[in-house]
């Protein structure tokens, strides 16, 4: 079996390379690719990404990966991490950044308005830290990971889906929908190779995982 | 339910091995740099920070081994700072794996070095350092120092919080120069103003002599994370007691 990590040149997939190798553990062959056949002739595609959401989506255009990663989204198990998660939905407030489109809804920025905690202190955007993961569904990917477990985060925008695929939940202070899945593709907005046992659990999920519900 | 505060435990690096010392007196060896990683990690670290210290130019690069070692085993986020003069340096620390790289001195020289760096990385990525010392008695001023907190900016540490945060940085590391190496705790008025006056988060470091003081660093200082090394490096607290104490003291922490 080989896992495709998407490198279209944006942010450090040094981490979540050396986190897929851990998990897969030989019974995979995990490829950090930028070419289009590699990601093509996967049978598993991780789709990362980190940094400014237009750079994001102008590199991924630029890089000739863009038709393959939308093909592997429609039929193959796919796992968008950060911003490759949030380049899944139409279009994100950042840069007013038309997207993939895969899924309906917009990403937005945490307003600043309701950045206000429980005592009426100031909440600082980005979002950075370990934050609760509340399961809103049941998904293979999450067995074996407690709800309320914590998950490592850094982002100023999170996703508003306009459809029903939220699994996962986590507050800041409203709660937002940190994971959305549907089908073969589950995308998270916070990064499972910075969290410890519980991301490495959900890395290892995807490996095992036949790309059913 | 909120956001976990955090605590980082620092590690002193230079040529390549982790060192503990006083006030940099009497550096001696610590031990290598992923067993050390690991021991934190265990405990229940929220990431790791690593300050190369390293003099010598010619073995600046054995951070980026000590890095790629790191982070090959320990998956909890990593900062980097120590030596970072342009753009590209960044590029070399994330590469081989860190997840943020913090620049202090470079800041002031150059700030379009921030500007550049976090357009290009990110502002997740970037942490801007800030060495500062009080410059009245009542200890409500102070001022930012570079090279080490050996040559004073004429810069209002506030002022240049906010300043890097219009740069483009997305965390302060906050480290109280009057306060570095004393164990009597943090400066919380110094830590409180600049975590007022940013919307970023900030890392409040030097002082800390205790777990009271880190419990203080958050409820006073008004902190989102707390830094300290000597505590953890000489045994006298593990991460997790550390944890637990914040935790008695009503302090959201990942447990």
């Amino acid at each position: 079996m080989k896992i495709a990590i998407v490198d279209y040149g944006m942010g450090n997939l040094h981490s979540v390379t050396k986190a897929m190798e851990l998990v897969a553990e030989g019974g995979a062959e995990v490829v950090l690719t930028a070419d289009p056949a590699v990601v093509a002739s996967a049978d598993k595609v991780v789709f990362p990404g980190q940094g400014a959401m237009p750079d994001c989506m102008r590199h991924l255009e630029e890089s000739g990966l863009k038709a393959e990663v939308l093909k592997a989204a429609e039929e193959k198990p796919f796992l968008g991490i950060c911003v490759g998660a949030q380049l899944l939905f139409e279009e994100s407030e950042e840069g007013n950044t038309k997207s993939l489109g895969v899924f309906k809804g917009r990403v937005i920025r945490f307003p600043q308005a309701k950045m206000i905690g429980a005592e009426g202190q100031k909440l600082k955007v980005p979002h950075m830290g370990w934050n609760e993961m509340f399961i809103v569904h049941d998904h293979p990917l999450w067995a074996g990971i407690p709800d309320g477990d914590r998950f490592y985060f850094v982002h100023s925008y999170h996703f508003a889906p306009a459809e029903d695929i939220a699994v996962i939940e986590s507050a800041y202070p409203y709660r937002f929908a940190a994971a959305v899945a549907r089908d073969n593709i589950f995308a998270i907005q916070c990064h499972p190779e910075k969290s410890h046992h519980a991301g490495l659990q959900l890395l290892k999920n995807f490996v095992n995982w036949n790309g059913q519900v | 339910m909120p956001l976990a505060k955090r605590i980082i435990p620092c590690l002193d690096v230079t040529d390549g091995r982790v060192v503990k010392g006083v006030n940099f007196v009497g550096l001696r060896d610590a031990g290598d740099p992923v067993e050390i990683a690991k021991k934190y990690d265990d405990q229940g670290a929220d990431e790791l920070t690593f300050l190369d210290i390293t003099a010598s130019s010619d073995n600046r690069d054995l951070i980026l081994h000590v890095i790629d070692a790191v982070a090959s085993q320990v998956f909890i986020p990593l900062t980097v700072g120590g030596g970072v003069r342009k753009a590209e340096d960044v590029r070399r620390l994330l590469n081989a794996g860190a997840d943020k790289v913090s620049i202090n001195t470079t800041a002031v020289l150059n700030p379009d070095v921030v500007k550049e760096a976090a357009d290009k990385f990110g502002s997740q990525a970037i942490v801007i350092a800030i060495d500062a010392k009080a410059v009245n008695a009542d200890n409500t001023r102070w001022e930012v120092f570079t090279h080490g907190g050996r040559k004073a900016t004429g810069l209002d540490a506030v002022e240049w919080a906010k300043r890097m945060q219009a740069y483009g940085a997305g965390e302060i590391l906050l480290t109280s120069m009057d306060r570095d190496g004393t164990k009597i705790g943090f400066n919380l008025p110094l830590t409180c103003a600049v975590s007022d006056a940013v919307d970023i988060p900030v890392i409040a470091s030097g002082g800390v002599g205790n777990l009271q003081h880190l419990v203080d660093g958050v409820l006073q200082g008004h902190a989102d994370a707390v830094l300290a090394a000597s505590i953890f490096h000489f045994g006298e607290y593990t991460v997790r007691e550390a944890k637990e104490a914040m935790r008695a003291a009503g302090i959201e922490v990942r447990l």
